[in-house]
């Protein structure tokens, strides 16, 4: 008996430090058209990972190339070979679609620090899915709330035809009291948009919204600056974000975006985010590197409550949201989306710099529309 | 729907299909004259584009960076051409098509390694921006009409450069028959890379012209080079003046199409709808008007070969 009482004893010890460690797959896009998304969301979550100190958390960063085939084959790999506890890194929401229902259902923990698909904040929401980043919809939905407090009665409205426009569409209007002058749904990755600027002008709106995330977004500015229509514009960080914002240059100036973080809360978190972030990369962090910051933090609360096998546990732990984020005041709603304040964000230079400044808030503590479809 | 409307997305289709003849003229004279099928033309597109923005970061100034998009251009299609494309005129299209795909690979790659994976910027020279006003109160940004113009030209030029100089005679007899003209004392590898290089470095210009209103960054190529592949196609093989024709052609349509389908639609559908519909019956546009264009004319409506 006191033998085996001594080996299941020399066993734990063995155990011990296997148990410690926790296993991090991030799966994002570090090559191809939307690489700066993936290197900012990398970039913010291996800082806070070595600010921590730990070194029992060990990460494991593959690139998707934005291709939702190769995230598949990269998240089965990462759950039968490298044995990891915990997924993350997704940008883009069809790629999201492509691989968290099948990561849940493996009873592994998926993070979300960019993508967040309707489908997976509604019925299609899972326990061991969180989204540290925002529903879809919220900027949209806050860049109407805006448009409403700057006093625009009639919106030009355009997005491109996938689903996360159409959830961009649909988020302007439910909270955009106004007319719409005209909606259109434009090519993924088109890249001239003289047609619709034309009709813009045509057009009797007095403001244009528009969701076109990265290169489209940069496309369209620039044209529109250089079309002479002086209607106000108006659309959520993603077309504004620190890593396009020096490509768009003047074109941008003072055009109001809607953000859920900017480098000017005042909070000690977000102060010295800001800061290490430029000490280490050389450069100003953008959203996206802060929501990969805020999902490390999250994670570190987490693994520090509890333990990972510990399923319920580290659930539980996870669902506190026990952490400094660089947005202030952070918490979940029921299912798993963030409860936040939503800020509208002016383009400014400082300096030779294209930055944003926040102007106003657009919506205090919000949550999303489908929480109430999500039955855990 | 105004009739100035209409006349502005006339301009804006004619805009979109010069600066995709630009594309298509290169891939078409390398297509015909060497019958390589080319993929890494539209890195070409993006080299051109990434010089342009680099030297005008640097000196500031637009026309030195047109410049050093020709030159840049031109020169990577030429070291490219004789470093790898030269090994491939014997082999099988399956072949081509697997080393340049594997030429936008490095071209992509190698780019982000050097520039960095977020877009550069590049912008509209002060004296080329803003709008005009044409005759009929119609409201035009000036720099797409310097676009039309530009295309124009190049069109003209390339018509005179196969038609009329010795070089165009060479390039139209190595279009017909390779042995003979090498066989008549022409350097036929000289000849090629000539031909490679203009193509690459018109694809350059294209780039750092169309880069000043888009965006700079890695991988803006590819789409390009998809619809100028339908170009040719439509124009006809190895035809310059095929290629002219079907880029307006296809500017046109995808043009017109985008604007004007969802209006069709909104007709007799509900607005949302309607707009999702017409947008996507209008990306299939092009491609409707090539299978068209191929049921009447196999081998497109200025080619060649059947």
């Amino acid at each position: 008996m006191k033998k085996l009482v001594t080996s299941a004893a020399v066993l734990a010890l063995l155990a011990a430090p296997a148990l410690a460690d926790t296993k991090i797959g991030m799966i994002t896009t570090l090559s191809g058209g939307g690489a700066g998304l993936g290197v900012d969301v990398r970039d913010g979550f291996m800082l806070a990972i070595s600010q921590s100190g730990r070194d029992d958390i060990e990460v494991v960063i593959e690139d998707d190339q934005r291709k939702p085939d190769i995230a598949v084959q990269l998240a089965d790999k990462m759950i039968q070979s490298e044995k990891v506890d915990v997924l993350t890194g997704i940008i883009w929401s069809n790629l999201a679609m492509a691989v968290v229902p099948s990561v849940t259902a493996q009873g592994k923990f998926y993070l979300s620090p960019n993508a967040g698909p309707s489908a997976l904040a509604g019925a299609g929401c899972h326990q061991n899915y969180f989204n540290v980043a925002w529903q879809n919809d919220n900027l949209h939905e806050a860049a109407g709330a805006y448009a409403n407090s700057a006093g625009y009665g009639n919106s030009f409205i355009l997005a491109p035809n996938y689903p996360a426009g159409t959830d961009a569409l649909t988020g302007y209007k439910r909270t955009f009291e106004g007319d719409v002058a005209n909606e259109i749904y434009t090519k993924l990755g088109q890249t001239d948009y003289a047609a619709e600027i034309a009709q813009i002008r045509a057009s009797d709106a007095d403001s244009v919204f528009f969701f076109l995330p990265g290169g489209m977004g940069i496309s369209f500015l620039k044209q529109y600056a250089d079309s002479g229509i002086e209607k106000p514009v108006i659309g959520p960080a993603f077309s504004f974000d620190q890593g396009i914002l020096q490509a768009v240059g003047d074109a941008a100036l003072g055009v109001v975006n809607t953000s859920q973080w900017n480098k000017d809360i005042d909070n000690a978190t977000n102060a010295a985010f800001v800061e290490s972030f430029q000490a280490e990369y050389g450069r100003l962090p953008s959203l996206y590197a802060s929501q990969g910051f805020d999902t490390a933090n999250l994670l570190i609360s987490a693994i520090e409550a509890a333990d990972v096998s510990d399923a319920d546990a580290f659930r539980d732990a996870l669902r506190a949201a026990d952490f400094d984020s660089t947005r202030g005041a952070f918490s979940f709603g029921p299912n798993h989306h963030p409860v936040q304040t939503i800020y509208a964000r002016e383009v400014i230079k400082e300096g030779d710099v294209f930055t944003n400044k926040i102007v106003a808030t657009a919506l205090e503590n919000h949550a999303d529309a489908y929480a109430a479809d999500c039955k855990m | 729907m105004s009739s100035i409307l209409i006349i502005e997305q006339v301009l804006n289709g004619l805009q979109f299909g010069v600066m995709l003849f630009l594309m298509a003229a290169g891939l078409t004279l390398i297509f015909g004259v060497m019958g390589l099928i080319n993929l890494a033309h539209g890195s070409l597109y993006m080299v051109g584009a990434f010089a342009a923005a680099w030297v005008a970061g640097a000196t500031g100034s637009f026309l030195l960076a047109l410049v050093a998009a020709l030159a840049a251009a031109a020169a990577a299609g030429a070291l490219v051409e004789i470093v790898v494309i030269r090994r491939l005129y014997k082999a099988a299209h399956l072949d081509q098509v697997l080393a340049t795909f594997a030429l936008i690979l490095i071209f992509s790659e190698g780019t982000r390694w050097v520039f960095g994976s977020f877009p550069l910027f590049l912008d509209i020279p002060d004296y080329l921006s803003g709008p005009v006003t044409l005759p009929g109160g119609i409201q035009y940004p000036f720099y797409r009409l310097v676009l039309i113009g530009i295309g124009f030209a190049v069109a003209l030029g390339l018509w005179w450069l196969t038609a009329k100089t010795r070089i165009g005679i060479q390039i139209r007899a190595g279009e017909n028959d390779r042995e003979m003209i090498a066989a008549l004392g022409v350097d036929i590898s000289k000849l090629y890379t000539l031909v490679f290089a203009l193509g690459a470095a018109l694809a350059g210009l294209a780039g750092a012209l169309v880069g000043a209103i888009q965006s700079v960054q890695v991988g803006m190529g590819e789409p390009v080079l998809i619809l100028a592949f339908v170009v040719i196609v439509i124009g006809g093989i190895g035809s310059i003046r095929g290629a002219f024709i079907g880029a307006l052609l296809v500017g046109l349509t995808d043009t017109l199409g985008g604007v004007f389908l969802p209006e069709l639609f909104k007709l007799f559908m509900e607005t949302t709808t309607a707009t999702q519909t017409g947008s996507a019956l209008a990306s299939m546009a092009v491609y409707i008007l090539m299978s068209i264009v191929l049921i009447w004319r196999p081998s497109g409506l200025f080619g060649a070969r059947a």
